[in-house]
């Protein structure tokens, strides 16, 4: 029998704000452990939670740029479990009554519901040395967003997919990095067969914490793989939550269902519900920035770029950005500026292993290049020298031409001098070409390229031998 | 004698300067070095650094100071920085607090001084002060009786004078049953007036800190420094602060007072019933209207009270589990740890709540008590609504009874548990209540309790302001 399988995701972001969710403590990646914590996020006794405006503006962002239905009521619960990096004993978030729910996403051309958008505080960091175990409550606190789909996806390149549009999302939306290595964004895959074609559902598996995109296609492909051995031999699935092992490519079992908590969610007594304006979510939706599939298809519009392109250069926000930077300098020609950001300039990022941020070559300096090229100071072929050498020393491209002398000679008065070298130094040649062997113009213009180590401008040069020959 | 005046008297000798803010200190100093052994009211007294304060006081002007150089006693449930907040539990020993709790940071800025750690039961749960896990504190009226609790110390603080006011929390009764039992004021404020913050929870939708002392005019003082909107504190109210201790003196005419007849199905000691029918007539004579009320619902008020402080108790207590700070009990794994840590650092009634509420909050049982508890505690509610539309204030007594022998009802919960009958509804409709000294059972203090309109506690000092006028309940001190 063949099997489908139905996919659902709930994924974290850490949402990119100054302070945590609860207190003023600062957001930070990677400072000195339990530096950034206060009686608040250490959960001392007799502390409470204040709630961050900043992160509900963020979500509320996150909601609309999702689609989603935002509620102007929504209610702050506790789930309670013990853990040694929970320092209250119980987690901030919201349960029955999110902050948002209804939403869709489109991912190539499918849509894939998403069932709620919820607030919600992260917990702290466990770090296992030998046999001892060290508690980091820095992110303890850190302001989450979760967001639930429905049980859309319909397969593990949809998942992947779905997660980078969901990533480009957030971040075009400018609430989070959402960067996976760094935990920013964080994913759990529900996960059932059934058999293809048919509507019911099977029992599902959760997969916890999978944290790369192409972790989360390898694991719901194992799974999907373990799960149909099980059916088509006749077994039956265990409902249970399982981990993902990169190392081996495969889900282990971590927790059934009878082992699952009880987290005995209630309304956190210490905050008043979120009560949220109709015209506070107005004026959220009218400041929202630009999302990816608005650039998208204003690329296409105002630069004329080709769709392959405008994805390209819209995918990688931050490409993007420099595109439209490069552009701010030299707007002549963006499709000239893309060609050469998207070709040439990334190549040169790729061979020499730099990130967009530590290109030596900023969008200026790029716009300057285009410019020499597109006023034909420099040919396209002197214009890859000049920027692998803008590569090489962070130099404008104008210095660069300046001191090489790499400038095209445009100057016809000189070129006249050399293609009158060129023609007495093959007397031979030049005296077919007169007799009409018209096909040693290409021998003449080579030479004189040689000549001015491709300086010369091909077409200048062409006319000038015309010129000599009808005289 | 200095620590028989009150604080109104004292403030009023310091600004003329006739005392010095150390001479007042030393003064209930030495009260308490009288009193101390035989009550018991203090886990941590910290007299001699508020004599050190008193001396880096005094160079200042008394009039920047609105409780200069004022002694105060503080519940150990109240965060006091560089000092232990224990909660008279095992589980917290040792625990010096890093912070200030906001009512403290407001009482060092108006120049009192916090002379001691109060004893309580255990995380303030109890009505007898028995459930410390250190020692029991003892009614000065008579130690072989409970002072009430949870609040015991802070109320025993200000019945001997050892400190001329108090702050105490009340959850449902935690202020003012202690304060009836020791012969003492109590107010607990509407919920939201007074800030949480620094306060640790017992039951979040319940707690508020209140002050408790022997002259009217010294509580409405305490009430003006502590009360107001703090933003570290998502449930205090943005209500205006009345001054308290300038209105109390105001004429009040016509007042409506309504008298609850469900409260009186209840048992009730005798002796009670006549001392409350006393006090009532007093305002009677003045030509206050007293009215027949009836609050329906109340009669679920201890059921619905022991779902929902246990519920958020359960949750509120579970912090405590060994890894961060506290009593850790060696174990060969982390769920062994929490488990021991846990059996070994509470006592047996903070252990009984935590497993009440952890029982309702469960699947399967949530609906059933804390969506039904929650549910009554509207109605609860609604019913103080539909009276106050009738009448101004509510009155009965605070307690069913006098204070009780050590160990009679530690055997009872439910027994326990009845000595707050009169209070907890106030506590689940969020209302202000205070309890005044209205008379005695052989020479055992009653309390009078006093419930008003949301953030009307104006009234209700205006009630008792009249009443110790006519009643000097404040000139017999004990021991």
């Amino acid at each position: 029998m063949e099997f489908e399988p139905v996919i659902g995701l709930e994924i974290h972001v850490q949402l990119d704000t100054q302070t945590k969710m609860f207190c003023t403590c600062p957001v930070e990646f990677g400072a000195e452990p339990n530096s950034l914590v206060c009686p608040v996020c250490l959960g001392l006794p007799g502390s409470l939670p204040v709630v961050n405006k900043r992160a509900v503006e963020y979500a509320i962002r996150a909601a609309l740029a999702l689609n989603c239905k935002v509620h102007t009521f929504s209610v702050f619960a506790r789930k309670n479990y013990f853990y040694p990096d929970l320092p209250k004993g119980y987690q901030i978030s919201q349960y029955e009554q999110p902050l948002a729910t209804d939403g869709w996403m489109e991912v190539n051309g499918k849509k894939i519901r998403i069932r709620r958008l919820h607030l919600e505080e992260d917990a702290g960091k466990s770090i296992h040395e030998g046999n001892k175990t060290y508690i980091d409550l820095n992110r303890a606190g850190t302001p989450l967003i979760e967001i639930v789909t429905e049980p859309d996806i319909d397969s593990p390149e949809l998942a992947r997919e779905f997660l980078e549009t969901l990533r480009n999302i957030l971040r075009y939306a400018g609430v989070s990095k959402a960067d996976m290595e760094k935990g920013q964004l964080r994913c759990d895959i529900n996960l059932s067969l059934r058999p293809k074609g048919t509507d019911q559902l099977g029992t599902k598996v959760e997969i916890k914490n999978v944290n790369s995109f192409k972790f989360v296609q390898k694991a719901i492909e194992s799974e999907i793989e373990r799960q149909a051995k099980i059916l088509s031999t006749g077994g039956k699935i265990v409902q249970e939550t399982r981990t993902f092992d990169p190392s081996s490519g495969l889900t282990h079992p971590m927790r059934t269902k009878e082992e699952a908590e009880d987290y005995r969610y209630f309304p956190d007594p210490d905050l008043l519900p979120l009560v949220i304006k109709e015209e506070r979510i107005e004026e959220v939706r009218a400041t929202m920035p630009e999302l990816p599939k608005q650039r998208y298809e204003r690329f296409i519009r105002d630069y004329a770029l080709s769709s392959y392109d405008a994805k390209v250069l819209t995918d990688l926000k931050e490409l993007g950005d420099f595109f439209e930077n490069a552009l701010s300098f030299y707007p002549e020609d963006p499709k000239l500026t893309s060609n050469w950001l998207l070709n040439d300039f990334l190549g040169q990022i790729r061979d020499r292993g730099l990130s967009l941020e530590e290109s030596p070559v900023n969008p200026e300096k790029l716009s300057k290049l285009i410019k020499l090229i597109k006023e034909g100071v420099l040919s396209s072929k002197l214009a890859k020298e000049v920027l692998a050498q803008m590569f090489e020393t962070g130099e404008d491209p104008e210095v660069i031409v300046e001191k090489r002398g790499l400038k095209q000679i445009t100057d016809e008065n000189s070129l006249v001098a050399i293609v009158q070298e060129v023609l007495n130094a093959h007397p031979k040649e030049y005296e077919r070409l007169k007799s009409g062997e018209t096909k040693l113009m290409g021998f003449f213009v080579g030479q004189v390229m040689k000549a001015t180590k491709g300086k010369a401008n091909p077409q200048l040069v062409n006319k000038i031998l015309s010129e000599v020959l009808s005289q | 004698m200095l620590w028989q005046k009150p604080v109104f008297e004292l403030l009023e000798l310091l600004k003329r300067k006739e005392v010095k803010p150390s001479e007042v200190v030393q003064a209930f100093y030495e009260r308490f070095s009288q009193t101390e052994e035989k009550v018991r009211a203090y886990i941590t007294p910290t007299y001699e650094q508020a004599l050190q304060q008193a001396k880096e006081l005094e160079g200042k002007n008394p009039e920047d100071y609105p409780l200069y150089s004022i002694p105060i006693a503080i519940k150990d449930n109240i965060n006091v920085e560089g000092y232990p907040t224990t909660c008279a539990s095992k589980i917290l020993e040792g625990c010096i607090s890093p912070y200030d709790a906001t009512v403290i940071e407001r009482l060092k800025k108006a120049g009192a001084f916090v002379v001691g750690k109060t004893n309580m039961d255990e995380f303030a749960m109890g009505s007898s002060t028995e459930y410390s896990a250190f020692f029991p504190t003892k009614n000065p009226w008579d130690l072989e009786r409970v002072p009430g609790g949870s609040s015991g110390g802070s109320a025993v603080a200000v019945a001997v004078l050892s400190a001329p006011l108090s702050l105490g929390s009340d959850t449902g009764g935690s202020i003012r049953q202690p304060a009836s039992f020791c012969g003492v004021i109590g107010l607990k404020p509407t919920y939201g007036r007074v800030s949480r913050y620094g306060l640790v929870a017992f039951a979040s939708s319940l707690d508020q800190i209140g002050p408790l002392g022997r002259r009217t005019k010294d509580v409405a003082l305490l009430m003006e420094i502590i009360s107001g909107y703090d933003p570290k504190d998502s449930t205090s109210a943005k209500v205006e602060v009345p001054k308290f201790s300038e209105e109390l003196e105001r004429e009040v005419k016509g007042l409506k007072i309504g008298i609850p007849k469900e409260f009186f199905e209840f048992e009730m000691e005798e002796g009670v019933k006549e001392c409350f029918d006393n006090f009532v007539k007093f305002y009677e004579g003045l030509g206050f209207e007293i009215e027949e009320i009836s609050l329906p619902h109340s009669k679920y008020a201890i059921p619905t009270y022991y779902i929902i402080a246990p519920c958020e108790a359960s949750s509120n207590l579970a912090r405590y589990d060994g890894v961060r700070y506290g009593y850790r009990a060696r174990a060969k794994d982390i769920n062994e740890m929490y488990a021991k840590t846990r059996d070994e650092g509470f006592g047996p009634e903070v252990k009984r709540r935590i497993l009440l509420g952890t029982f309702a909050l469960s699947t399967g049982y949530y609906e059933a008590y804390y969506l039904k508890a929650m549910k009554v505690r509207a109605l609860i509610k609604r019913d103080f609504e539909e009276a106050f539309k009738k009448v101004d204030v509510i009155a009965c007594p605070t307690s069913p009874s006098t204070a009780f022998k050590f160990g009679e009802r530690t055997q009872d919960p439910i027994k326990m548990y009845l000595a707050d009958i009169f209070t907890v509804s106030v506590n689940l409709a969020g209302l202000p209540a205070i309890s005044v000294p209205i008379g005695r059972v052989s020479s055992l203090p009653v309390g009078g309790q006093l419930i008003g309109r949301p953030f009307d506690e104006s009234t209700l000092l205006k009630l008792s302001y009249l009443w110790e006028e006519h009643y000097k309940h404040y000139q017999e001190i004990p021991l």
